[in-house]
């Protein structure tokens, strides 16, 4: 009953229709996430699609103000990677704070916002900057991607072949890691679009997920520093707890972590 | 020394196995015929088990079979036992509820087997698991020691009223109470000590193989102490008597206490073994390591010290609620008792004590001897006591401990223990020294100027090690003697391999132990090997824990030695036709000394052998046995000092520095004494910051995994600052005290205190996660 078939994609086209003829099928990206699932028979899909290998969803590219990350790059090469490090050096750092070096090496960027678990790194950064995703079938803001706790816009056997992310004026991200798993216990994103915009995005805090902070966006739209947001107050309510963190103490690392996040933002 | 002798800082012999995967672990064993075991285990903390519906699990491919509780109990396989016996203070002995191998009739905690599936494989068995039906009736649970005492908590066993085990005392209330009523201050302190789940590398495992013509068992399993794992199999559970049961341990993947004990699965796998006429594995995964390997600690206690208007400690009121979890593991009725309370009087002259320990059932699971087994806790309890006593009378914190220390052995404390020997002014001079504690308040302010919290936390802790003398320990209720047995068989052409009753699962005896021998006779250790874990191999021993390897084990080998090298100098005299007297052994050599005349150790091996020519009577060979019985425990001890700054914006704490000054007489490898100090000192850091094994209220465990509970990783701790400060051990003839559990014992004190001085707030329990220290930065 845990049987399941292996299949190695070429290109995004075949790995649709490998979806399509599967009873039950799943992608497989670094299989950070999907395999120790089915290791604890919480997943048992009939095939799983392999998407590490096509060429067409491996690498990154910088044209005018947009920087494209495909979507089976795996978080090592993103955080090693020239262009990221010289048009949003913010994503760099956040890649080299998230997991450890063996998820590193495998993880990737489709993986991480596919699965959303309310504690990743990445859907904060593509919050924040105001990427959008893209698909095999269509282009998505990262507003209307992210639907709350492992949920997204994603329809069943849709592939997120990119993320595109416009090149912002400055971004920062800080993060306290989650002792034992090293998520984000809270984490955020601060971001100055070119166009003087603020956005900031708070992941591990919330229990619906990653969100907007308008109070502080409205806080540093007015004065970009980290003194802004000293008088800001966020409620817990709504905030997830638990054994290594209370509400409380996400509220306020909401506000830290954002204080430090524009002291590093570039 | 020599380059290879005791004191050299020789590199393992046993790493080239292990760190090119070449290992010898129980999960690496394949034998002919071999079934896997899967365990069905109980999701509820507690219930009873109504009925198990295993026929369509039997109906699947692979399936060999499917047996349950209620068989192993009709087929007269003995309850788990708790191998020492304590008194309450009313004369009643501790109350023991049954525990058989797979619960027939109620479940008492998570992950507590109800059945097993025996299949072709191990996937094969698991797919059948999930087809077992078990009708479970949910019951009442409980799994905080505080709620499981109260009237009207669930109640565990019919044996246990009110789930208690026992209310034992120590000390002398009337003398204590006395100190008290003149004391010029007392100082209060409530403390939790954090449960902790052990998580060896290496999940525990198992093999058993039945061999029917002989009536035979092997038993391959995950063990720190082999000959009691069949000893215990063989005298209680009724598996088969000794001489039909072989245990073998081979490489284990650390043990940290967790695999002294005999479990379940490996009394099921040796009885299903039988049952089914085939051999029977099974490996637990990290789940099942969470839910059913014995954790550690679990305290509660409240304490009060009494002090003169010099400060000097006259009184110690302790009462510790001791959590057991389910069912009373092997050792675990002494860890609260004689491996704690004896160890209240700490590093100081204390003329009243007097404690009182009830030890406690909960819906969890059972909870036994964990690195320093008992010794953490009351460390951990008089160094925040001291950090405690220090603030509330306004003096140094080493300053007060100074005050108060022992400096005359040996020392009488009033709770059993007598020290033999130790400087603890000497450690803790070198750790001040090494940390530059004159220099910390200047730190302190620098700090403060860049928005950071720095603290600084003393620990002076003490152990009672290398356990122990067996006469002791059998008026103190142990079921068994704690001895160690040695055996040294040199060859016919010189090599020597040396069997000893001691257990390394990741103490490089393999190294250490050969030093010995090196030292000895100045032999290079490639030409000496260890035998070790195999009943068949090594006639008997007591196993390895309690920091008692070197102190015990070591010198049941030196004995042996002794004995052969007398022997061996009579076979060399006689050939060299020189006085026995005057031989001396040299560089691998005998030889009369002052002369040039000398036989090399393999002729004198050779001559045994070949028996052609030696001096009348004696008899052929070169092989001796001993037995050593220390007469008394050791006390390692030594000072800890933790420099750290918290983080007020995020309660996190950072190392700065953090040095250790350790006592533990001689050191055979220092290099390897280093590995055991940084691996002990990382476990309290871990138990400090980082660890805790939590239930809800429903007996829930909340951390099964590693994504929940926290494991100290390489970036979570310093660098360490270690140095000595020695004493030899009177106690044996190698001075040697033993270094195993010191860091897990003193670690955490030092940790904590120096948060709290961090902090300026003295309340704080581990483990001290961010959220928690700052929920107490910002409490009112
Ligand atoms: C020990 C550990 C620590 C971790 N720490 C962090 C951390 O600090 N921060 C953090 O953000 N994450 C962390 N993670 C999670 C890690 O980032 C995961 O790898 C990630 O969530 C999934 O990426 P993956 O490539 O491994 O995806 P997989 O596990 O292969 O797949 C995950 C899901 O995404 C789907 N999927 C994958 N690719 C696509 C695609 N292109 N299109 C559509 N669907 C797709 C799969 O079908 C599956 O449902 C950690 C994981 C581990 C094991």
């Amino acid at each position: 009953m845990y049987q399941t078939t292996y299949h190695r994609a070429s290109s995004v086209d075949e790995a649709a229709s490998l979806f399509a003829k599967g009873s039950e099928s799943k992608f497989l990206a670094g299989g950070q996430t999907l395999l120790p699932v089915m290791k604890q028979r919480l997943a048992s899909p009939s095939d799983v699609i392999d998407l590490g290998k096509i060429k067409e969803l491996q690498g990154v590219e910088l044209s005018g103000d947009t920087l494209t990350i495909k979507a089976a790059t795996i978080y090592y090469d993103i955080m090693t990677n020239a262009d990221v490090k010289k048009a949003i050096p913010a994503i760099a750092y956040l890649t080299s704070v998230l997991g450890d070096p063996a998820v590193r090496y495998r993880g990737t960027i489709g993986g991480s916002i596919a699965n959303n678990d309310p504690a990743a790194d990445f859907p904060a950064a593509l919050l924040a900057l105001g990427a959008t995703v893209k698909t095999n079938k269509r282009s998505i803001s990262a507003e209307d991607f992210f639907q709350g706790l492992f949920t997204t816009a994603l329809e069943d056997g849709e592939i997120i072949t990119a993320v595109s992310f416009p090149v912002p004026a400055k971004a920062g991200y800080e993060k306290m890691r989650h002792p034992a798993s090293r998520f984000a216990l809270t984490g955020v994103f601060v971001a100055q679009t070119k166009s003087g915009e603020v956005r900031v995005a708070a992941t591990g805090a919330s229990q619906s997920g990653v969100m907007r902070v308008p109070a502080i966006e409205a806080a540093l739209k007015a004065n970009w520093s980290p003194s802004a947001i000293d008088g800001v107050s966020i409620s817990a309510s709504g905030l997830l707890a638990d054994i290594h963190g209370t509400a409380e103490y996400r509220a306020n690392l909401i506000k830290v972590m954002a204080q430090r996040a524009v002291a590093a933002a570039r | 020394m020599g380059v290879e002798g005791i004191g050299a800082r020789v590199v393992r012999k046993e790493d080239k196995r292990f760190i090119t995967g070449k290992g010898r672990y129980v999960d690496d064993i394949k034998l002919v015929g071999m079934t896997h075991a899967h365990f069905i285990r109980s999701p509820h903390a507690h219930a009873k088990v109504k009925g198990i519906d295993s026929s369509a699990a039997l109906k699947m491919p692979g399936v060999v079979a499917v047996l349950t509780g209620r068989e192993i109990v009709d087929d007269k396989v003995g309850n788990l036992i708790c191998g020492w016996a304590i008194t309450s203070k009313d004369g009643s002995p501790m109350k023991m509820g049954a525990w058989p191998a797979m619960a027939p009739e109620t479940v008492r905690f998570v992950g507590q087997a109800v059945a097993v599936v025996i299949a072709e494989s191990k996937n094969l068995a698991r797919d059948a698991a999930e087809a077992v039906a078990v009708d479970y009736e949910e019951l009442p649970a409980v799994a905080d020691v505080q709620a499981a005492i109260k009237s009207g908590a669930p109640q565990l066993h019919p044996e246990a009223p009110g789930n208690q085990v026992y209310d034992w005392v120590i000390g002398d209330e009337g003398a204590t109470d006395a100190a008290f009523a003149k004391a010029a201050n007392v100082v209060k302190l409530d403390v939790t000590n954090n449960r902790l789940a052990p998580n060896a590398m290496e999940p525990r495992a198992a093999i058993a193989d039945y061999d029917a013509a002989e009536e035979h068992f092997t038993l391959y399993t995950t063990s720190q102490n082999p000959h009691v794992a069949r000893l215990v199999l063989s005298a209680f559970y009724n598996i088969a008597p000794e001489h039909k049961l072989r245990v073998i341990a081979p490489d284990v993947g650390g043990g940290f206490g967790s695999k002294i004990f005999i479990y379940p699965e490996e009394m099921v796998a040796l009885w299903a073994s039988k049952k089914v006429g085939r051999p029977v594995k099974w490996t637990g995964d990290r789940t099942e390591a969470f839910l059913t390997d014995a954790h550690g600690r679990d305290h509660v206690t409240h304490a009060e010290m009494a002090f003169d208007a010099n400060n000097k400690i006259t009184g110690f009121k302790v009462k510790t609620y001791a959590n057991f979890g389910a069912y009373m593991s092997l050792f675990s009725s002494s860890v609260p008792t004689y491996l704690y309370a004896t160890l209240l009087s700490g590093q100081y002259n204390i003329p009243a004590i007097h404690a009182e320990v009830i030890g406690v059932y909960t819906n969890t699971t059972p909870v036994d001897a964990y690195r320093g087994a008992g010794r953490p806790e009351a460390s951990y309890l008089i160094e925040r006591l001291m950090e405690t006593a220090a603030r509330q009378l306004k003096v140094d914190p080493a300053e007060l401990r100074r005050t108060n220390f022992i400096t005359q052995f040996p020392h009488q404390t009033p709770v059993i223990m007598a020290y033999d020997t130790g400087d603890f002014n000497a450690s803790l001079d070198a750790a001040m020294k090494a940390i530059d504690y004159a220099g910390f308040a200047a730190r302190k302010a620098q700090a403060k100027s860049q928005g950071k919290l720095r603290g600084i936390g003393v620990s002076c802790y003490i152990e009672a090690c290398g356990i122990a003398p067996s006469k002791a320990v059998g008026s103190l209720g142990a079921g068994v003697g704690l001895w160690e047995s040695a055996e040294v068989r040199v060859n016919p052409v010189g090599t020597i391999e040396i069997l000893t009753g001691s257990h390394s699962h990741g103490q490089g005896h393999e190294t250490t132990f050969c030093q010995l021998v090196a030292d000895r006779l100045g032999v290079p250790i490639s030409q000496v090997s260890i035998v070790h874990g195999d009943t068949d191999k090594v006639q008997f021993g007591m196993g390895t824990y309690g920091s008692r390897s070197a102190a015990v084990g070591l010198t049941a080998i030196l004995k042996a030695m002794e004995k052969m090298e007398s022997k061996a100098k009579k076979i060399a005299a006689h050939a060299l036709e020189a006085s026995e007297a005057d031989i001396v052994i040299e560089n691998g050599e005998f030889k009369v000394t002052g002369t040039d005349k000398a036989i090399a150790l393999p002729m004198v091996a050779l001559a045994a052998y070949t028996a052609h020519n030696l001096p009348d009577g004696m008899e052929p060979g070169l092989k001796e046995s001993a037995f050593y019985d220390p007469t008394n425990f050791t006390f390692p001890a030594g000072t800890y000092i933790c420099e750290l700054e918290v983080d007020p914006g995020t309660g996190k704490t950072s190392f700065v520095d953090f040095v250790a000054a350790d006592d533990f007489g001689r050191l055979i490898n220092p290099m390897i004494v280093e590995g055991q100090v940084h691996g002990g000192l990382v476990q309290g850091i871990g138990q400090a910051l980082l660890e805790h094994a939590i239930y809800d209220a429903n007996g829930q465990p909340v951390t099964a995994s590693f994504m929940d509970y926290a494991m100290p990783r390489a970036d979570d701790v310093p660098s360490f600052n270690l140095s000595h400060t020695t004493t030899l051990c009177p106690g044996n003839p190698l001075g040697i005290k033993g270094c195993g559990e010191a860091g897990a014992i003193g670690a955490s004190a030092a940790v904590i205190n120096a948060i709290t001085d961090a902090i300026g707030k003295n309340n704080l329990e581990m483990p001290a996660t961010p959220d928690r220290v700052w929920r107490t930065i910002n409490a009112a």
